[in-house]
């Protein structure tokens, strides 16, 4: 069974129709990409499945699990939101602490992620000190920290410096190899084309196509995932 | 349970911020002085009466806008574990309505315990003025919510919010004052005094007034309510009707957080 099913999902915000009658099934132990325009819904859609845009209709089940009131199907679910915000006056240890106590994980907590970005020092300043880099790091670890299973991570390396960028790539990569679920957005092909396995391609809030990044490259005689994809985008709009 | 973790947490951000200590201090300085210009604990209490009708509704409603907008993406962060969205409502109205309460309690009290302030009158007053202000700091944060809830514009929400307090500290009195002089031919009582259940700084005043029986300042309502009811009927229907006050708002603000897009 794929760990995320969607069956039929339409959201609208007024009388924009975001998600329209969208139906996905996303594989256990994959690295996915979602791609897509700038509104094409790729945001929705993730927020969806974690429960903060409540759906029109439509219906999602995580790990069999079906999305609804109860909570506990996001006890497996690491995200790691586009933007990190966070209340001001708390230090990043602190905003750790707080996840810890409101997930109460018995399986014990991952924290290498933390010295692997070097982050020790920047743990204990308050958060309206750090700066935007800083704290998508703090919101890197706290995708992490629970062993998810499935991971959510809205353009993960967009503002990290080369170094940093490169240690959550890896890491991304470790996990996907270790059997866990990732969903990620980028706008960043070549990032897409390192870590994903298979690519959705959002358009006006429906499938326009899911498609291995192998067969994505291979089929279109192209060399890299941004050139394909560019082609089969034009293709299907001549066609 | 979750939702005093997230209280806990959010009361120590607040806690931090410098606008509930400067809020803290300005009861404690205000309330001091009026002590050391010559008041005794009654004539105290009326001059603090009127800060606390004007001022509480005023910085609660502009710091619980500000609050919960500055909350949205910690909002969505907590909503992406296995949270419900009621325990983060909860914790998020707790982590501010808990400082800004006891930094009017602390900085309003201390002074009167320092200066041993109500020898004469007992410490009834005190408690009511004291337990007016938390309902009305209660009330105007979750009218806060409520806005910042509907709004995703800030600035408009903020506006909004500044509009209620406006409305419900000046243009609403001028409004019925307006009604019953036109009107002025008819019997308008029953009409004003449940107009006044309608607004919640009218009733803090009416609570207030009747309590320290000071018929000269109860205004036009105030004297309704006391011919009506009498003061001490009219204290309880006061009160109850706070007491509703302080549950619709929130009500509607909670029901309106567990079906918002985040």
């Amino acid at each position: 069974m794929a760990m995320i099913q969607i069956h039929e999902l339409s959201k609208r915000y007024g009388r924009l129709q975001v998600l329209d009658n969208l139906s996905l099934e996303v594989e256990r132990g994959q690295c996915t990409a979602i791609l897509g325009p700038n509104g094409a819904g790729k945001t929705t859609l993730v927020k969806s499945i974690l429960g903060l845009v409540r759906p029109e209709s439509g219906r999602i089940t995580v790990d069999g699990e079906v999305v609804g009131t109860d909570p506990e199907y996001r006890r497996g679910i690491g995200y790691m939101p586009q933007i990190a915000r966070y209340p001001e006056n708390l230090t990043g240890r602190e905003i750790i602490r707080m996840i810890r106590d409101l997930r109460g994980n018995p399986d014990g907590i991952d924290e290498t992620l933390v010295t692997e970005l070097r982050m020790e020092a920047e743990l204990d300043k308050p958060f309206r000190t750090l700066s935007g880099g800083n704290r998508q790091k703090v919101s890197a670890v706290l995708a992490f920290l629970f062993h998810p299973d499935l991971l959510f991570l809205d353009e993960p390396t967009a503002g990290l410096d080369p170094v940093a960028s490169s240690v959550l790539k890896d890491r991304i990569l470790a996990e996907r190899d270790a059997g866990r679920t990732i969903v990620l957005t980028s706008h960043v092909m070549a990032e897409v084309e390192e870590l994903a396995d298979t690519v959705v391609y959002l358009l006006d809030g429906r499938i326009h196509f899911q498609e291995s990044v192998r067969d994505l490259i291979g089929g279109s005689g192209e060399q890299t995932l941004e050139r394909a994809i560019a082609r089969r985008i034009t293709a299907r709009v001549v066609a | 349970m979750n939702a005093l973790k997230i209280a806990r947490y959010q009361v120590r951000d607040v806690m931090r911020s410098r606008w509930v200590l400067l809020y803290g201090i300005f009861f404690l300085l205000l309330t001091d002085a009026l002590f050391r210009f010559g008041g005794t604990g009654e004539r105290v209490l009326l001059s603090l009466m009127n800060v606390v009708l004007i001022a509480i509704p005023l910085v609660a409603v502009v710091l619980g806008t500000m609050y919960l907008y500055g909350s949205r993406e910690f909002t969505e962060l907590i909503l992406a574990q296995p949270v419900r969205r009621r325990s983060l409502f909860l914790g998020l109205f707790a982590g501010l309505g808990l400082p800004l309460t006891l930094a009017f309690v602390l900085g309003t009290g201390l002074p009167f315990w320092a200066h041993g302030g109500m020898a004469g009158g007992g410490w009834l007053p005190l408690t009511l003025l004291l337990g007016t202000g938390v309902a009305l700091t209660l009330i105007f944060a979750s009218v806060a919510f409520l806005v910042a809830l509907s709004t995703e514009d800030r600035i408009k929400g903020l506006g909004f919010s500044l509009g209620v307090w406006v409305f419900f500290t000046v243009v609403f009195n001028a409004m019925v004052l307006l009604g019953i002089y036109l009107l002025s031919d008819y019997p308008v009582e029953r009409g004003v005094l449940a107009l006044s259940l309608l607004n919640p700084v009218d009733l803090g005043r009416i609570l207030l007034l009747l309590s320290f029986d000071i018929s000269a300042l109860m205004g036009f309502t105030g004297a309704v309510f006391r011919r009506f009811f009498g003061s001490g009927l009219g204290q309880g229907v006061a009160i109850s009707a706070l007491v509703v006050w302080l549950i619709v708002p929130f009500a509607l603000g909670l029901r309106r957080f567990n079906r918002k897009n985040f």
